[in-house]
């Protein structure tokens, strides 16, 4: 009870902010699930971590609606006819965003946008304002930086008149990722490039490789999640190599008994939730996303994620210079991939019934951390302050990137001159691609929109937040505390000439 | 017999070399000597006097039979030989083949537009450059040419056939001044910049604005006239003086305000140039 009546209190979040924290505490509230005792032990110290996505799951984590066919059919349920005109397909999403649930309660996919808009230009003029408009919305009422729209990978007016108005309005919601293939025309291309530079957004995503993982029907949902469109995650649990490499002690045990035996027990958990989820929690029987076929069971999957495992690596090879750590040394880079190795493996022997969406099967996923870790690094990213140069960065990384097909993603930095010359990055984004880079993130260190994690927030906001005024978007505590926690601000730079 | 080349240093990845990413590739030895120079340390070739050894704490410098020796595995990078050296040299530059350029180049191929030669003064080496470009072309990268211009073009045909295109620094319109600045005179520098532009591979010319040294305005109004009257699309980039890397007697010239900056381009575009930046 204590906890509600702190946060019925907290003077330092919004009215809305305190409903949804007031609904996770009544969540919470009840016993539902079946967790082992071991299981639940290796959560307690935190070698397993549930991400607190609650103790009852009554929607899964993740949810990709099938927003095509909002615009080809309508809503029976939100009473929608197919839209006419751009006001109307604005207008249309714009409601349906408010009724897809998530783990964060908003829309963590709001879809492939320059190909659900596209149709409906006609005056590029006013579709810049119903445009601008409709991106405003989306900030100020879906108030979470976990919103992710998509674009590409063909040119298009609405694309371009999207990266324009991200541009102008500078806004850290929704998240954006331009799906980047070898047919993206350099001129699209380059305008993403130089409006990343300016906003710290799209992402660019290497569509062939996640084309061959999951077809064309894929979209990249909140941080940088790729998932099936029309289905989505249920539930994401990761497992710190860090703790689980201490409690291994030595790198045989953890290869022969540890990373089973941890597998074994984050599976458990997964299947437990899954199993709630799909079998008692009616979620599918009685959402309108479901019966009207925007999303379909066999389309969903779930999340095993990983993370510390540099922290890991330099554990076993008790890696004190920089040359012989996780990012620098081969040895080292060779380690950390036998032991993602032995993960996937491990998750691939395992089945789900309700995973149809992957073959029965959980996906891989290099989790980018929460702002509470203070000492285990997202992922397979390199810790920062240890980055190496852009090339060896970028072929250290990339040898990761394969493994992860539902999100793995590494960020670099460049000095704000390189707006001078949006050519010069765009040429490091296809070499990475080529190389294998799944996931390319990137801004310029004077931004005020920085990425924390996956996630953008302003660091302006960050700052208000922090002299404990209330602020729009939940992510911004998230930010600031990991801003805090994990020496964000110290990214690597890279020089124009380095 | 093999063609090498003296190459101070190998830069695989830059920003600012030319149009997207490019390896730059700085050869070593020059045939100007300009005050404000920002790496001096590439004008000459060394002399093996030893000087730089005593300033290295890392012992990666030696002398082997007179000859300086670079003990790259031990060397961090720290710059100490070439702050001692008194002689605007560097013991690190080395004697490599076009094979061994190319293994770099092709290392970081599938990340670059191109290759970039610069300096020094790559043009001193002509041979060596046509040969890299010409491999470079081979793999479907561009090849520029960073050049003071000074080395007539037009006299070296192969060369500006070869190449893509080239960037050229004109530092100063006044003959006068450009002696006093460079050493050398600026007639052949103009000569070059006419036929490259008029061969279509004149990619930008570039000016330092050096405040009290130089007549930036004036020079800026001039070069940008004539860039103008040869193709206003050519770039024209106006480059902040720093006194960061230059020699100690250059320290006292002061860097340009951005006031002065944010002026020179405006006379350069009210002058007909249509791409002009400051950097």
């Amino acid at each position: 009870m204590n906890n509600i009546y702190r946060v019925v209190q907290d003077q330092g979040l919004t009215y809305q902010q305190k409903v949804l924290q007031l609904a996770r505490e009544a969540e919470n509230s009840i016993e539902v699930l079946h967790i082992s005792k071991e299981a639940k032990d290796y959560m307690e110290k935190r070698v397993i971590c549930d991400l607190f996505e609650g103790k009852a799951p009554y929607r899964p984590r993740y949810i990709l609606p099938d927003y095509e066919r909002l615009m080809k059919i309508g809503s029976k349920f939100l009473e929608l006819n197919p839209p006419a005109d751009l006001w109307e397909a604005v207008n249309h999403l714009l409601i349906f965003y408010k009724h897809v649930p998530s783990i964060t309660s908003f829309p963590v996919f709001v879809g492939v946008l320059d190909q659900l808009l596209e149709p409906f230009i006609v005056n590029e003029e006013e579709a810049y304002k119903i445009i601008k408009l409709f991106f405003i919305h989306m900030d100020r009422t879906l108030t979470d930086s976990f919103v992710h729209a998509n674009i590409g990978p063909h040119d298009s007016r609405a694309g371009r008149l999207i990266l324009k108005a991200e541009r102008e309005l500078k806004n850290a919601v929704p998240n954006l990722t331009l799906r980047y293939s070898k047919d993206t025309p350099k001129d699209f291309a380059l305008e993403a490039v130089q409006t990343g530079l300016e906003v710290s957004k799209p992402y660019f995503a290497n569509h062939e490789m996640f084309v061959r993982e999951f077809g064309k029907e894929y979209g990249i949902a909140s941080c940088y999640n790729g998932l099936p469109v029309g289905g989505g995650s249920y539930t994401l649990v990761r497992l710190n190599l860090k703790r689980l490499a201490e409690e291994a002690g030595n790198q045989e045990t953890f290869f022969k008994q540890y990373i089973p035996h941890a597998v074994g027990l984050v599976t458990e958990i997964m299947d437990e939730r899954i199993r709630f989820l799909v079998e008692e929690s009616g979620f599918f029987e009685s959402s309108f996303l479901a019966k009207e076929g925007f999303i379909h069971k066999d389309r969903f999957t779930a999340m095993f994620g990983i993370f510390g495992l540099a922290e890991c690596v330099n554990l076993f090879l008790n890696a004190r210079d920089r040359r012989d750590r996780y990012g620098h040394s081969e040895k080292a880079k060779e380690l950390g991939y036998q032991i993602v190795k032995k993960i996937e493996e491990a998750v691939n022997q395992h089945r789900n019934l309700y995973c149809q969406g992957t073959g029965q099967r959980f996906l891989l996923h290099a989790q980018s951390g929460i702002s509470a870790d203070i000492d285990a690094t997202a992922g397979c990213r390199i810790p920062i302050g240890d980055e190496p140069e852009l090339l060896d960065h970028i072929l250290y990384a990339a040898k990761f990137h394969p493994l992860f097909p539902s999100g793995i993603s590494d960020i670099f930095t460049f000095e704000s001159t390189a707006k001078n010359n949006p050519e010069f990055v765009l040429d490091i984004i296809r070499g990475a691609m080529e190389k294998g880079m799944r996931m390319f993130a990137f801004s310029s260190g004077d931004n005020d929109l920085m990425r924390v994690t996956g996630y953008l927030v302003k660091k302006s906001e960050m700052k208000k937040r922090k002299a404990g005024e209330p602020v729009l978007q939940d992510t911004v505590a998230l930010g600031l505390e990991a801003v805090e926690n994990q020496r964000l601000l110290e990214r690597k730079v890279i020089k124009n000439d380095a | 017999m093999m063609l090498k080349g003296y190459v101070h240093k190998i830069l695989p990845f830059s920003a600012v070399d030319g149009p997207g990413n490019r390896t730059v590739i700085f050869l070593q030895g020059c045939n100007f000597d300009c005050i404000y120079c920002h790496n001096p340390e590439t004008i000459r070739r060394c002399s093996h006097c030893g000087e730089c050894i005593k300033a290295c704490p890392y012992a990666a410098l030696g002398l082997e039979r007179g000859k300086i020796l670079w003990k790259q595995d031990l060397c961090r990078d720290c710059d100490g030989c070439i702050r001692a050296c008194p002689y605007d040299s560097s013991p690190k530059v080395q004697t490599m083949d076009v094979e061994e350029i190319m293994d770099h180049i092709r290392k970081v191929g599938g990340f670059i537009s191109g290759v970039t030669l610069s300096g020094g003064e790559c043009t001193l080496q002509a041979a060596f450059v046509i040969e890299i470009f010409k491999r470079v072309r081979e793999m479907g990268l561009t090849a520029f040419l960073d050049t003071n211009g000074f080395v007539p073009l037009q006299q070296m045909k192969e060369m500006a056939l070869t190449m893509d295109m080239a960037m050229v620094d004109l530092k100063s319109y006044d003959g006068e001044e450009h002696r006093m600045l460079t050493g050398k005179g600026n007639e052949p520098v103009i000569e070059n910049i006419r036929y490259l532009a008029e061969i279509h591979k004149l990619y930008e010319i570039r000016t330092v604005i050096v405040p009290e040294l130089l007549d930036n305005r004036k020079n800026v109004d001039k070069i940008s006239r004539l860039i103008a009257t040869l193709d206003p699309n050519i770039r024209y980039k106006l480059i902040w003086f720093r006194s960061v890397g230059v020699r100690e007697g250059a320290k006292i010239w002061k860097e340009p305000t951005e006031e002065l900056m944010k002026e020179l381009v405006a006379i350069a575009e009210k002058n007909g140039c249509k791409n002009v930046v400051m950097v």
